[in-house]
């Protein structure tokens, strides 16, 4: 039941890739960052369908603005493709403090949790911190 | 903390460490205001929204339940706001765990999808919801359905019609907003009552709705909608760390109410 479940998961995932993405690397890019998410579905995560995909330049970083409930917990799951050797994934709460959040990073995977304690809006940053310009994408899961 | 303990899909086992808050510094307030802000992820699912609503404790969601809407509405703008409505009401529907009434409700998007002509991928979806409902597949629903909302947005964009996109956002938000504000009220708890805050995306929606075309925004019920966002963005910036009244959660659903109920009944202007 479990595994028929995700593989529906995924063939509606890969028919969103094909409806929203606008080149080939930013699908590589959302399937990178879909692998990572992937593993938090097995505890109970789910993955919502809406993403940014967009370009990622050398030590810099693009901020995705995202509004959060307090009582859900959050994992943010990124993915570049193979330009970019390392990014990372960091949270910043609505004032622009950096949050104190779970992390995995893997190369061009990673990703950021945390359980807000306050409703309302949070800054997820999206970090090439080595490598080339690169596509990116972010996606996220709640519970 | 969040607690994960079965990474072995992908060979995260291991890999995940604590990052610290104090290892960077504050970003600046103009970068905070150039971050990408999009529907696709900085708007939440009705879903998000009840998860959340539910963590203290049960909530009695079948009891949240509205009387079927009519069909008939011509005017676009309506008929967006409407579907996002409806929209919300599948969430409330896959959280009851009512496979009749996700059969009812899968029926009616698809039936105001047809009305807006976006209906011609949908029909999969309307087939898939039934399925899976009578399957009681409860997880997979919630995924069908935010993959449906999705679809119809999408489709929207291909049909010029990408104004309507954020009415379709609107009105999910405001269903599920009155859906939370009332199921709060009914059982007051502080955590729950939590969730109402939201004073950034109220004013994300309204921004996009100040970038919809003039013609479409100077219509009565879209300029409703839009001069009612204003109050509603003060009635739910509630202050960091405090939970919200019962008096203050009934001001909100009263404000969402009234909102809905134009939604669903203002007869258009001829």
């Amino acid at each position: 039941m479990k595994s028929h479940l995700q593989i529906l998961f995924w063939i509606f995932a890969a028919a969103s890739v094909c409806a929203h993405a606008e080149t080939d690397s930013e699908v590589q890019a959302r399937k990178a960052a879909l692998d990572v998410a992937g593993a938090f579905t097995n505890e109970g995560f789910k993955v919502r369908d809406g993403h940014w995909c967009g370009a990622i330049k050398p030590h810099d970083h693009t901020l995705i603005a995202v509004n959060l409930y307090a009582g859900n917990q959050y994992w943010f799951s990124a993915g570049a493709t193979e330009a970019a050797k390392e990014i990372a994934v960091s949270v910043y709460d609505e004032s622009g403090k950096r949050i104190t959040t779970e992390g995995y990073n893997a190369g061009e995977k990673a990703a950021a949790g945390f359980a807000p304690a306050n409703s309302g809006q949070y800054f997820v940053s999206v970090d090439l911190i080595d490598g080339q310009e690169a596509s990116c994408c972010l996606v996220y899961s709640y519970k | 903390m969040i607690r994960l303990t079965r990474f072995g899909a992908i060979g995260l086992m291991g890999a995940i460490f604590a990052a610290a808050g104090a290892e960077t510094g504050r970003l600046p307030a103009d970068q905070l205001a150039q971050a990408v802000r999009s529907d696709s992820i900085s708007i939440p699912t009705p879903g998000e929204l009840f998860a959340a609503l539910e963590k203290p404790g049960k909530t009695n969601w079948s009891g949240q339940y509205r009387r079927p809407m009519p069909m008939t509405y011509r005017d676009r703008a309506q008929i967006a706001l409407n579907l996002g409505g409806l929209i919300a009401d599948g969430f409330i529907a896959v959280e009851a765990k009512d496979s009749q009434q996700v059969k009812n409700i899968g029926s009616d998007i698809i039936k105001l999808s047809k009305a807006l002509g976006v209906s011609k991928n949908l029909l999969s979806r309307g087939n898939s919801i039934n399925e899976f409902a009578e399957n009681n597949e409860w997880d997979t629903l919630q995924e069908e359905l935010e993959a449906t909302q999705n679809e119809v947005k999408s489709s929207m964009q291909s049909h010029s019609d990408q104004d309507l996109v954020i009415l379709v956002t609107l009105g999910g938000w405001i269903r599920g907003t009155q859906v939370v504000s009332a199921a709060i009220m009914q059982n007051y708890d502080e955590r729950s009552a939590k969730v109402l805050r939201q004073p950034a995306l109220v004013r994300l929606i309204q921004s996009k709705i100040d970038n919809i075309s003039p013609e479409l925004r100077s219509e009565p019920l879209v300029k409703d909608m839009s001069d009612q966002l204003a109050g509603i963005e003060k009635l739910v910036s509630f202050p960091l760390g405090k939970a919200p009244s019962v008096d203050e959660v009934r001001k909100v659903n009263e404000a969402v109410g009234k909102v809905m109920d134009e939604i669903e009944n203002k007869a258009p202007v001829k």
